[in-house]
């Protein structure tokens, strides 16, 4: 049954499923039965909903934005400001317009139920899916990470005075909206965990450094935190690394990521979802990882966790909750002849997210940490909902993907202004290197121990701005051979390659205190 | 927020400029908005809601009538900040209300609110204030009737009448040093006498728990008569508070 995409911006808000009302689950239960007529899936899906219901009151509030104003609308909330919002939902219009154009160039359904044979053929090679090497030739990937930057370099505010050329204020990057972003000593002062003077995990801990310094009393407290465990001390922690034996217990912890019965329960129940019905960004997801984690050095053994993972998130409508403060809004399809009839709308895929190309790398630096497929599929949600998500949508959220860019951009221009004023003159903008970093919070481009010391500073600070203070400061470290290419592709050949080079946790020292550089 | 509002009329913004306002090329920065209520009517506001459009400061001001009918304009919120860092987007459009408790001055018998708005950046375009919205006090005699305790709780102390004597708050205070006196005596076991115990000329009697403390009490105590009381006194601690005029304590603890 083919289904239609419908054009979003017909509908203001999103359609949240709201998972405490049971009149509204029970009628989404029904939509999806009576689109996949498959009954025993949609009650199933109900009731082992119920349990989680209380997990879901215990998210922690930490990345969702305060309580607004009464009089605000919510999508105010999602998002303040209106030429954003706008930006937002333009985009997705493309995103659909290209995934349906795809859906009926193809001829493949947006979903359909498996036939027996195949349902058991699935089950059976669930642990080795790696293996199956279907014909994705015809299927490409909805956008790459440069589409989207054409994108957010086309923001504009309406009502933003830009007349003006040359000046002390104009900015020499890409994005030209005005947001507002912390300068150094402001940082310094957030960041203060990072300064020279504090021990590090990923600095203080190598061989010859001596591990009473730093490293064992240091290890010593990290075994303290998981025993007691508390959450808030758990965060605190991380910020100066955590040692490789514990990252799994302390990220869980601050991440209230739990691995309760329930929670395998709710695992089970997504993984028959995948097993009774294919659908269509199920092959985006195998192309995907095809294309990203298995060419990879370090993720490639990976792979059939990665199914299990995107295959499994796809479906999952708890997602769906974090479209309250998130600009974007999950696509909705009718059901054939009832477009724009809101009682036989469903939000498509499930969980309201479409896998753009580099999507796997946000799973695949977790495998290293969870070896069971619900632990790290609990995980990795709850750090898409509350870190990744802003990667790739438009908002103006200190945390969101323009933010991080300007931040990037204005840091280099403050602090290499002669080095970013040369990339501009040989139509070399520092942000078209540095995006695809960015949008992968560097997932891909850095080797997996210094990777995840990056990611629990983001996880320590609870933002991602330090994901700009790098890619600044790679830059600030490779700006003598910078200064001396002509081009752009010999500019990016220039910054280091990610498994060639090995960043330390020092890049960020740099960019706060302009120290000397320590490149292992 | 209460969700009635007053039914006002907003002028057209006035612009506040140095210099003819047609020839001059630069933009303004100040924009003066009149929300004027209908002639004859004051209103007591309890909260003005609006939503920002790029505005980095406000004023207001109320035009208040007082008791002969005389109209004077008040300055009540002064520079109030809408947008921390007016070059950037922060707070530019984000929905605001200045609420009673922020005022500099009672806003009540109101018949005009002017807001003064200030946008110093000259980065913006244009700014303003958009939805503005006048909410008044609710009644007294409001159709949700609070149980009486829960008014007393939210009442500022009311002052009964103490006959000449002292402030609570004030004795409270200094009872403080009693107890401190009681529990040095409680541990320490003496036979001494205490001997009697001023504050500030009333006296307090403090019987505290597990010490033989023989009270006498020659006086009457509110409506109450307090005999003479002998023997052990097992009480927990706890403060009685008599205004007495005149206790002699004679405890002796064993």
């Amino acid at each position: 049954m083919l289904l239609i995409v419908e054009d979003p911006t017909a509908f203001t808000g999103c359609f949240v499923i709201h998972l405490f009302e049971e009149i509204s689950l029970l009628t989404f239960s029904f939509l999806f039965s009576s689109l996949f007529s498959l009954p025993s899936l949609s009650l199933s899906l109900f009731h082992s909903l119920l349990p989680f219901l209380s997990l879901l009151l215990t998210l922690s509030l930490s990345s969702q934005p305060l309580p607004s104003h009464p009089a605000a609308p919510p999508e105010h909330a999602k998002e303040p400001l209106a030429y954003m919002r706008k930006a937002q939902v333009n985009w997705e219009k493309r995103i659909l317009k290209s995934l349906n154009s795809m859906c009926t160039e193809l001829g493949v359904p947006l979903a359909r139920k498996r036939p027996a044979v195949e349902q058991k053929e699935l089950t059976n090679k669930w642990n080795e899916m790696g293996t199956d090497e279907p014909d994705l030739s015809r299927f490409r990937p909805v956008y790459a990470p440069k589409d989207f930057l054409e994108v957010l370099i086309s923001l504009r505010n309406p009502n933003h005075d830009s007349s003006e050329e040359a000046s002390a204020k104009s900015h020499w990057g890409l994005i030209q909206v005005p947001l507002h972003d912390r300068d150094i000593p402001q940082m310094r002062e957030a960041y203060s965990e990072l300064s020279l003077t504090t021990g590090q995990l990923g600095i203080d801990d190598h061989t010859h450094v001596p591990p009473d310094l730093f490293e064992s009393e240091h290890t010593r407290i990290g075994k303290k935190v998981v025993n007691e465990q508390d959450s808030a001390a758990a965060q605190q922690y991380s910020r100066q690394g955590c040692p490789t034996g514990l990252r799994a217990d302390l990220w869980a912890l601050i991440l209230n990521s739990t691995n309760e019965p329930e929670d395998v329960m709710h695992y089970e129940q997504l993984k028959a979802g995948v097993i009774h019905h294919d659908l269509l960004v199920d092959n985006l997801i195998y192309k995907d990882v095809k294309l990203t984690a298995s060419n990879d050095d370090y993720y490639f053994v990976f792979e059939d966790f990665l199914y299990q993972v995107l295959l499994c998130f796809s479906r999952d409508t708890a997602v769906l909750e974090h479209f309250s403060y998130n600009s974007a809004t999950p696509p909705k399809s009718y059901i054939q002849g009832k477009v724009g009839v809101e009682e036989f709308a469903v939000v498509y895929p499930p969980n309201g997210v479409i896998p753009f190309h580099g999507f796997s790398m946000y799973v695949a630096p977790l495998c290293f940490l969870y070896n069971e497929p619900s632990k790290l599929y609990s995980v990795f949600r709850e750090m898409y909902v509350r870190y990744f998500f802003r990667l790739h949508s438009v908002s103006s959220s200190t945390s969101g993907i323009v933010s991080l860019c300007l931040q990037f951009e204005r840091l280099l221009q403050t602090h290499l202004p002669q080095l970013f004023y040369h990339l501009r003159e040989i139509g070399a903008q520092p942000l078209r290197i540095a995006f695809k970093w960015m949008v992968r919070a560097f997932s891909g481009y850095l080797s997996t121990d210094q990777l995840l010391l990056l990611w629990d500073r983001i996880l320590g600070y609870d933002s991602l701005e330090i994901v700009a203070v790098l890619a600044a400061a790679v830059f600030a470290f490779r700006a003598e051979n910078l200064m001396e290419v002509t081009s752009l592709t010999s500019a990016e050949v220039s910054v280091p390659r990610p498994q060639a080079g090995r960043l330390s946790p020092t890049h960020t020292h740099t960019g706060f205190h302009s120290g000397p550089w320590l490149l292992k | 927020m209460s969700v009635n509002t007053v039914p006002c009329t907003v002028k057209p913004t006035v612009t506040l400029q140095i210099g003819d306002a047609e020839t001059d090329s630069s933009r303004p920065g100040v924009y003066v908005i009149d929300v004027t209520l209908p002639i004859g009517q004051t209103v007591n506001i309890q909260e003005i809601s609006f939503k920002n459009y790029y505005t980095a400061y406000v004023s207001v001001r109320l035009l208040r009538r007082d008791g002969e009918g005389a109209a004077k304009w008040v300055t009540c919120l002064r520079n109030h900040c809408l947008m921390p860092s007016p070059h950037t987007e922060e707070g530019s459009q984000d929905y605001c209300s200045v609420y009673r408790q922020q005022m500099l001055i009672e806003p009540d018998n109101v018949t005009s609110v002017r807001l003064i708005l200030r946008q110093p950046s000259s980065a913006w375009l244009n700014f303003s204030v958009e939805d503005i919205k006048i909410h008044p006090c609710l009644n007294e005699d409001s159709e949700w009737d609070i149980p009486d305790w829960l008014s007393d709780l939210t009442q500022v102390d009311q002052l009964c009448d103490l006959q000449g004597l002292p402030d609570p708050q004030t004795v409270s205070c200094s009872i403080q040093q009693m107890w401190a006196l009681t529990e040095v005596m409680q541990t320490n076991q003496t036979t001494a006498s205490i001997g009697r115990f001023d504050v500030r000329g009333v006296p307090i009697v403090y019987l505290h728990m597990e010490s033989n403390v023989h009270i006498t009490f020659p006086a009457v105590v509110g409506e109450k008569d307090l005999e003479s009381k002998e023997g052990p006194v097992m009480l927990h601690h706890f403060l009685f508070i008599y205004w007495l005029n005149n206790v002699s304590i004679q405890t002796s603890l064993r």
